[in-house]
């Protein structure tokens, strides 16, 4: 909401800067977001800047009020004048081309002098011939042989606004001499409103705020003006069919009015808070709703009495039916629902109740009666239909957000005041006024202690009822207790432990969270817990960085055809179990993924180019809808992913090869035994994702906890991947987690020097390699202190469906040196056991 | 008496002369073939000592005197020389040594954690050593975990701030912020004291840009206890923006609005880009708004299962890809989620 300083000084004396007064507004709930300069000098230290300042500060020394004591002709240019202007200190002639100051061309010394903003040479003003806001600077120059180095301003000129037709005519009581910013500098604060602060979606509002923190007093605008028309009772009747919708509604009417343009200081004030002038009819409403917060609503009488046939017009408000229709202002044809409220009269719907007026009965130009709507509406009704219509409107902005009853008359009456004043005409007595329902406005009881509780500082029940009072709160204190009672001007206050809750937030706010002391939490330490699994899902990524992969965060909203490219056609995953999102932005995000997969997939896909070397992994939920449940499960997973070069080549280290799924198993290995889990196998396994032939199933113990494998060649034809195979491995972290040891124990290490010998071996192709090395390992027992095999050899020298595994071996005692004896001793045993149950055979060269 | 042997002399000579050209020699190989010379099985001094079985009978214990001290000096001058001429060759190896010190490095493949692992790894901490612990909870919520039980009532105009991403299955939203936590750990919790940071992924329903994102991590804070006080709100999150962004930097607390927090506030930090000049970061303001915070709503306390008449408590929400747009000046949140590795790797 725009606030014009100009304008919220009708409600409240304000001595504070400008710097100061935003920050007390936000102090207080309503947030600065701009300061908007009309003239007035920017404040506040230059090395630190609390708010954002727009708009153009006039120069006091630069631009002053000065007179016009005569307009005379240009000797040579008809379309300028020359100007015969005092500005307090000397009489100066000046150049200009006005069209508004035509008229008083030759005609002598002016009785009453035209008052006007003077800008001197040097001045830095916007230039008024280019489009936009553009800054100049004054300069002295010779206009048809005329020399120039001073003008008379527009209000484009001085960023009042666009206009640039003639130059501003000030009011003849205009102080001549005075900086121009000390007569007319203005300011507009654009302020954020809360949504529970909507009763400050108004002047009165905004002062009522600063009057509590600042002890000024609040100056609330009433209606001054007797009516002289006829009794309004005869003249209009109101009928609520529902009380609950429409808790309240008034009604006023001014007769044999005629709309024209509002006085201009109206029309600059509705500027500034961001409307549009209309006519002295609207005009008033829309000013009085943003004096009040109450939004106005003004009715073509005549049209009224025409549609209830000639006789008095009765309004009716209600609910509409289903599929019911309605012609707004703005011409289009609404459709309506039972959840929109209507006001009607005997022959139909007028308007959208607390959003948007109807067209037949709007006010126009020939309107010369017109009948003043101030209401109430069932908050929730009205923001049901503003957002199912996509209509926005100032009222619906209020309304929907609840209005307080109360304000409905109060308004009116300045509504009717204003209108007579700014369009003629005469106010009919009194009003309609229908009010069944008037809301609770709660009592509540707050004592010291209950403060002291929730905010840590001692505030007496002084303190509180004054801090109370301000805000238009009737109080009674007794002892440490006050009892405030609510104000009829707000709905956000409840009752009871609420209420408090409420309270205490209007005291911390006009007491000032500045003033709180901040302290150390002091209470009870709560029982402290280890998050286990988030503990190892990071010691996971740690470990995975730490052998050289990148960690990923993916979306977790994708689309069923996203995911069922990473697996083969027909394998897809099962569509009922896919969380689907009722409003999706775009298609391509319209499901919770079921697929960590997939998603490392595409970023693999997006990497293809950018780098040789790919290699990631991401830590995250899939999302799985079971049909039975409410809620769908969460499952976490661990997905890794490499593709091309093992190394990046550099200048002395040539290719070194594509990853393969031996880099891969590799990792995993690395992990596992970080993580110290034991008996770790990988069997043969398949994958609706991956190659038949090159695809494991890793086991820890009995327990599956993942996959991996090279990704199935048709399923990279799915992707724009380069040449190199792609290998993932998809991780259960929900089997894998449990499984990792709280604690696990070290192994001694020997003093005593180790042995080491290389052992080849032959067998055939089909025994698997960890079946060897589980036979060495279990043979060789403790004494044999590491097994690694360093070769795999196939080829003529040792036959067709043979392979060769060549193992180094390292033979160490804890407790003696091992002798050539003892290891050649337990290296026949080994070669022996293998002998026996792999048929396996020594390989001598 | 015989005559002197004359291999006594050629003894003399030989050192004299051996002596003299050791002095000369300057590398290994010369010196070796000087040691085959002098000190080799065939050299002078090695055949006197197996002439002296020919040597006149009272020559004899003169002739092994006098070879065993030509012996010792010869090569005690060759250990010296050695020793010389090894330097030399290392001097003159190193002044030769030389690496083109600007030629790259060959780097091992290295790893990293994505930039919000890293950002939430450091509130964590900060906020673990205060004795706040993590407590996650789930994507999906039920709309009475996300906005009933949060004083969040249907069409209540507190709904404007979220818009929400609703499932096929009636009363099923992703979660718009991890506040639905609050309610399941003091439900878990109940009577105990709650010192928790909620941590996860949320969703709004928004269009995505440089600025905001349908996906966004959020961590929420949660005390609650019979003796949390808005001071100590205000204590605790000063102590983590402070040792989040810098010991020293301004603070201010001012008014806001959530429906399950009052009084609520906004706290913004003093622009560190500009040091509350005024920029393009802080929109011109000074200011950063960096977290929401606020005492617990009575209805979402008794909602946990705590009586708000003996309870209290405070919640505070950040944005944790704000956080890092700001520390590390990233200027579009879509690189979050866009996984390019030369995004990443930065980090």
């Amino acid at each position: 909401m725009k606030i014009p300083l100009s304008w919220l000084k009708d409600y409240i004396d304000i001595d504070l800067s400008l710097e100061d007064l935003a920050r007390t507004l936000t102090m207080v709930g309503l947030e600065v977001e701009e300061i908007s300069v009309i003239g007035l000098p920017f404040t506040g230290s230059s090395d630190h800047q609390e708010f954002k300042f727009t708009g153009l500060a006039w120069d006091p020394e630069k631009f002053i009020v000065a007179q016009i004591d005569e307009v005379m002709p240009h000797p040579d240019a008809d379309r300028l004048t020359l100007c015969r202007l005092h500005d307090g200190t000397r009489e100066w002639i000046v150049l200009t081309g006005a069209p508004n100051l035509f008229p008083y061309k030759g005609t002598g010394t002016l009785a009453t002098p035209l008052k006007v903003a003077y800008a001197r040479e040097g001045a830095i003003l916007y230039d008024g011939h280019k489009p936009g806001y553009e800054l100049t600077k004054l300069k002295r120059t010779k206009i048809r042989g005329v020399e120039s180095f001073s003008m008379v301003c527009s209000e484009k000129e001085l960023g009042i606004s666009e206009e640039h037709e003639g130059v501003i005519i000030l009011d003849p009581d205009a102080p001549t001499g005075i900086p121009l910013a000390d007569y007319m500098g203005d300011a507009v604060f654009e302020v954020a409103i809360l949504p529970n602060m909507i009763r400050d979606a108004s002047l009165v509002g905004v002062a009522r705020e600063l009057s509590a923190v600042t002890g000024k007093p609040l100056k609330v605008p009433t209606r001054t003006t007797d009516a002289s028309g006829p009794k309004i009772d005869a003249l209009a009747a109101i009928q609520i069919n529902d009380p609950d919708l429409n808790p309240r509604f008034v009604l006023g009417l001014v007769q044999s009015l005629e709309p024209k343009p509002s006085p201009y200081w109206v029309q600059r004030r509705l500027r500034l808070a961001g409307m549009r002038p209309i006519n002295s009819i609207v005009d008033a409403t829309n000013y009085v709703m943003l004096e009040t917060g109450e939004p106005l609503h003004a009715f073509d009488y005549d049209v009224l009495v025409q549609r209830a046939g000639g006789t008095t017009p009765t309004i009716i408000t209600r609910a509409a039916t289903h599929g019911e229709t309605l012609i707004t202002l703005d011409n289009v044809e609404r459709k309506l629902d039972q959840h929109t409220i209507l006001v009607c009269d005997t022959a139909g719907p007028l308007s959208l109740a607390g959003i948007m007026g109807g067209l037949e009965s709007e006010v126009t130009e020939t309107t010369r009666n017109v009948l003043l709507e101030g209401a109430s509406w069932n908050f929730i009704n009205v923001r049901r239909t503003s957002s199912r219509l996509h209509l926005s409107s100032e009222a619906g902005y209020r309304f929907g957000r609840g209005v307080h009853p109360a304000l409905a008359s109060w308004a009116v009456d300045l509504g009717l005041e204003r209108m007579a004043a700014w369009s003629g005409g005469s106010i009919a007595a009194g009003l309609v006024d229908n009010y069944p329902q008037p809301p609770v406005d709660p009592l509540v009881s707050i004592s010291v202690q209950d403060v002291e509780r929730k905010l840590g500082v001692t505030i007496s029940a002084q303190e509180i009822a004054e801090i109370l009072t301000r805000l238009e709160f009737l109080c009674n204190v007794s002892g440490d207790s006050v009892e405030a009672q609510t104000p009829p001007l707000r709905l956000d206050i409840g009752e009871g432990v609420i209420g408090k809750a409420d309270l205490i937030e209007e005291i911390a706010r006009i007491y000032s969270y500045n003033n709180i002391p901040e302290t150390n939490l002091a209470d009870e330490l709560p029982p402290q817990r280890n998050n286990l699994e988030l503990a190892n899902e990071e010691k996971i990524k740690d470990i995975l960085a730490g052998l050289g992969l990148q960690e990923v965060i993916t979306y977790r909203l994708t689309s069923v055809e996203r995911e069922t490219r990473a697996y083969l056609q027909g394998q897809f995953l099962d569509p009922e179990n896919y969380v689907r999102l009722l409003n999706p932005i775009a298609p391509e995000r319209s499901v919770m993924r079921q697929s960590l997969l997939a998603s490392v997939l595409e970023v693999l896909e997006r990497n293809a180019r950018i780098r040789e070397r790919l290699a990631f992994f991401e830590i995250g939920p899939v999302f799985i809808q079971e049909l039975d449940n409410h809620l769908p499960n969460e499952p976490r997973k661990l997905v890794i992913g490499i593709s091309g070069k093992r190394a990046i080549p550099t200048w002395n280290q040539k290719d070194s090869g594509n990853l393969d799924f031996y880099d891969l198993k590799g990792v995993l290995g690395s992990l596992l035994e970080k993580l110290h889990l034991q008996a770790v196998s990988y069997q043969p396994s398949q994958h609706p994702s991956m190659h038949p032939g090159k695809t494991a199933q890793i086991l820890v113990g009995q327990t599956l906890i993942g996959v991996l494998g090279e990704l199935h060649p048709r399923v990279k034809q799915n992707y724009d991947f380069l040449a190199p195979a792609v290998y993932v491995a998809e991780i259960d972290l929900e089997a894998l987690l449990p499984l990792i040891p709280l604690r696990f124990e070290s192994q001694p290490v020997s003093v005593f020097p180790p042995v080491l010998e290389d052992i080849a071996i032959i067998v055939d192709e089909d025994i698997p390699a960890d079946q060897v090395e589980a036979l060495i390992r279990q043979t060789g027992g403790k004494l044999l202190a590491d097994v690694r095999l360093f070769d795999v050899y196939r080829g003529d020298r040792i036959g067709a469906g043979k392979k060769s595994l060549a193992y180094s071996m390292t033979y160490q005692a804890q407790d003696h040196t091992i002798e050539s004896g003892e290891s050649t001793a337990l290296r026949n045993k080994i070669v022996r056991r293998l002998e026996r149950e792999l048929g396996a055979v020594l390989r001598d060269n | 008496m015989s005559e002197q042997p004359i291999i006594l002399i050629e003894l003399e000579q030989t050192k004299q002369k051996a002596l003299s050209l050791l002095a000369e020699i300057q590398d290994e190989e010369p010196l070796q073939a000087w040691r085959r010379e002098y000190l080799g099985k065939t050299s002078v001094v090695m055949s006197a000592f197996s002439s002296i079985g020919q040597q006149p009978k009272e020559f004899r214990p003169q002739v092994g005197q006098v070879a065993n001290q030509v012996k010792q000096a010869l090569e005690a001058s060759l250990e010296e020389r050695a020793k010389i001429v090894s330097e030399t060759a290392l001097t003159r190896k190193i002044t030769g040594e030389r690496v083109d010190v600007t030629l790259p490095g060959r780097q091992p493949n290295a790893g990293g954690l994505h930039p919000q692992t890293l950002v939430l790894r450091r509130i964590f901490t900060i906020f673990a050593e205060m004795g706040f612990q993590v407590y996650r909870s789930r994507d999906v919520e039920s709309d009475e975990y996300n906005f009933e039980l949060l004083n969040i009532p249907a069409h209540h105009p507190a709904r404007d701030m979220w818009d929400t991403f609703h499932i096929d299955q009636p009363g099923v939203v992703l979660r718009t912020h991890t506040s639905p936590g609050q309610i399941r750990v003091m439900r878990e919790q109940a009577p105990h004291p709650i010192r928790v940071i909620l941590p996860g992924m949320c969703y709004r329903y928004e269009q995505i840009s440089a600025r905001s994102e349908i996906q966004f991590n959020q961590v929420e804070v949660l005390a609650v206890g019979k003796n949390i006080t808005f001071g100590d709100m205000k204590g605790t999150l000063n102590g983590f923006v402070r040792r989040l962004f810098n010991a020293d930097v301004r603070t201010r607390l001012r008014p806001s609005y959530f429906p399950f927090t009052e009084p609520s506030a906004e706290m913004d930090v003093e622009c560190f880009v500009c040091a509350g000049k005024g920029c393009s970061v802080c929109k011109g303001s000074g200011w950063l708004e960096i977290l929401g915070c606020g005492i617990v709503h009575p209805t979402v306390l008794k909602n946990g299962g705590y009586d708000p008449e003996v309870y209290s408590g405070f919640a505070a929400g950040m944005g944790p890809e704000r956080i890092s747009m700001l520390l590390h000046k990233i200027e579009d949140i879509r690189y979050f989620w866009g996984n390019d590795a030369r995004f990443l790797e930065q980090f």
